[in-house]
């Protein structure tokens, strides 16, 4: 029994040591794999003889530039996103007949076409009838209406993941169903939906790149703009993909932040 | 027994079918101003479909429910045209709810689940809201957690929050729904001690539970259920210690033999 108790503390210690190590160990080896694999990506471009230093030094800030267009198309276009998308699940949730039927309508219209299809309609198709929008303009539209629409499943489970036990006991206050809705069920619903507004946010970042089907001057479509006519598409692709990849782990890293800082939430 | 007042809950016929499943069969029910009634009964013998029939979180199939004076008659086929919802709604203000599992806002603090509805639904002045909240908070023994998060509390905390939550609204009567069965053991006490601090302070209230010692001290009146119908109903020392009906009998036998409640006098 004694034994036992001074035995105990020490096995502990040990055992948790070795689970140190073996978490050091385990990182360890995954940044040098990492290391290992961007070097050589770095030596297999290097021995093709495809990138083009004074080239990338030349057009780098002009590529760059077109993040900026991306991020700037990106966010606006996710929280008009946001916007359609919570109308969509209130109408999809209406028992309103009509209202239902429109918010159905507008997601299964979406979903069953492709995004390069609503981007030419909006851009070209429109414009063929006289309304004519801007690239950027029509990129955002595009981009907020399909998003839109697929943020409104989102939202619509949201809002039937809020315990129906909220529900009762603001009914049972008095509260209208209009009240309930903006200062019970939406509250909540916003908490757990972010992390997937967060993961469509990133899909956008790329999807976005579609635009430069349009002339929207993003990053794709610089990188093809300097690198097509100078013979230097490797160098400028592999920029613009960089580009994207970094952004995403930008964005991811703040997603991934915000979604610990909900589950903790004050629940 | 608090003097009798004049009739507060008016339940009358009360049915109501889940499908073919009749749950409730005529249930008359009548709580006067300052009374305490206990629901007891068998687990699925409609305790809690009744009390969510008087504030219509249950549209009955039929029959009818006066809360202080407004009347509601079951409309199950116009459930929800803005009439009918308004008239629910009228009832809903004059009696409040305290829930077996909490169910407070987790993303406003103590206070704001207090002051939420009076403010909102009532239209009290957010500084008298608060004084009301403040008030009946200092009741339930809670006042230092006014700006704690629901997460942050017990369960026995939580629960008398929502008792804080519910006398905010200063409701004629106060509807409990085996408001300690899903707490520990040892956090019960201090619910119970609100409750039955309530009770003869002669708050009207109408609990669904299955604490027998408990009824033995707060109630006024006991009423037995079984199947969707009212088997018996009086003072706890007649329904409790000597029980008109075999169905009552048998029910509170079983109870003592769990060891739950004290033997009959
Ligand atoms: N929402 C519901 N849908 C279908 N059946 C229900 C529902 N609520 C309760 N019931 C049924 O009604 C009966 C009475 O339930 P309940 O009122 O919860 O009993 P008690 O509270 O006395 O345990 C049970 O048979 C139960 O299965
Ligand atoms: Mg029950």
């Amino acid at each position: 029994m004694s034994e036992a108790a001074k035995a105990q503390p020490l096995i502990l210690r040990r055992i948790e040591a070795a689970h140190r190590s073996r978490n050091v160990s385990f990182r360890l080896q995954f940044v040098l794999v990492w290391v290992a694999l961007i070097a050589a990506l770095g030596v297999a471009l290097a021995l093709a003889d495809q990138i083009d230093p004074p080239w990338l030094q030349e057009w780098a800030p002009f590529i760059l530039g077109g993040a900026a267009i991306t991020v700037l198309v990106c966010v606006t276009s996710i929280a008009l996103a946001v916007v359609l998308a919570l109308l969509g699940a209130l109408g999809r949730l209406s028992r309103n007949p009509v209202i239902h039927a429109i918010a159905s309508f507008y997601v299964s219209l979406v979903r069953g076409t492709p995004l390069l299809v609503q981007l030419f309609f909006v851009y070209y198709a429109l414009a063929d009838i006289g309304v004519v929008i801007d690239p950027i303009p029509a990129g955002i539209i595009a981009l907020s209406f399909n998003y839109g629409a697929y943020m409104t499943e989102i939202f619509r489970a949201g809002i039937q993941a809020v315990p129906r036990g909220q529900r009762e006991a603001a009914q049972a206050l008095g509260m209208t169903e209009r009240l309930i809705m903006r200062r019970v069920v939406l509250p909540q619903a916003t908490r757990i939906v972010i992390p997937a507004v967060g993961n469509e946010f990133i899909a956008m970042i790329k999807d976005s790149s579609l635009v430069s089907t349009i002339g929207v001057a993003e990053l794709l479509w610089r990188a093809d703009t300097a690198g097509t006519p100078t013979l230097h598409r490797p160098s400028a692709f592999l920029l613009a993909a960089l580009v994207y990849w970094v952004l995403t782990i930008f964005f991811s890293f703040f997603q991934e932040r915000l979604e610990r800082r909900m589950a903790r939430g004050d629940r | 027994m608090a003097a009798l007042g004049e009739v507060v809950v008016c339940a009358r016929g009360v049915e109501k079918y889940f499908g073919d499943n009749h749950v409730l069969r005529g249930v008359d029910l009548d709580v006067r101003d300052g009374e305490t009634v206990m629901l007891i009964g068998r687990s699925g013998s409609g305790k809690t479909t009744m009390l969510r029939c008087l504030n219509f979180l249950e549209e009955p199939t039929a029959g009818s429910i006066a809360v202080a004076g407004v009347q509601v008659d079951a409309d199950p086929l116009h459930e929800r045209s803005r009439r009918h919802q308004e008239q629910i709604r009228q009832i809903r203000l004059r009696a409040g709810m305290v829930f077996q599992d909490f169910n407070l806002f987790p993303h406003m603090t103590v206070l704001e689940n207090c002051i939420e509805a009076p403010m909102r639904v009532k239209g009290v002045p957010r500084r008298r809201a608060i004084e009301l909240a403040v008030g009946f908070l200092g009741k339930v023994g809670l006042i230092e957690k006014r700006d704690e998060h629901p997460a942050r509390l017990s369960g026995g905390q939580k629960q008398r929050v929502a008792i804080a939550r519910a006398l905010c609204m200063e409701p004629k009567v106060l509807m409990f729904d085996e408001p300690t069965s899903a707490l520990d053991p040892e956090l019960v006490g201090e619910v119970l001690n609100v409750m039955e601090e309530l009770a003869h302070e002669g708050t009207t209230m109408i609990v669904v539970t299955h604490e027998m010692s408990f009824a033995r001290e707060a109630a006024d009146r006991v009423v037995f259920m079984e199947a969707g119908t009212v088997i018996e109903e009086g003072p706890p020392e007649q329904v409790l210690d000597a029980p008109q009906d075999e169905r009552t009998r048998q029910f509170l036998r079983r109870f003592l033999r769990r060891g739950d409640g004290q033997p009959a006098a």
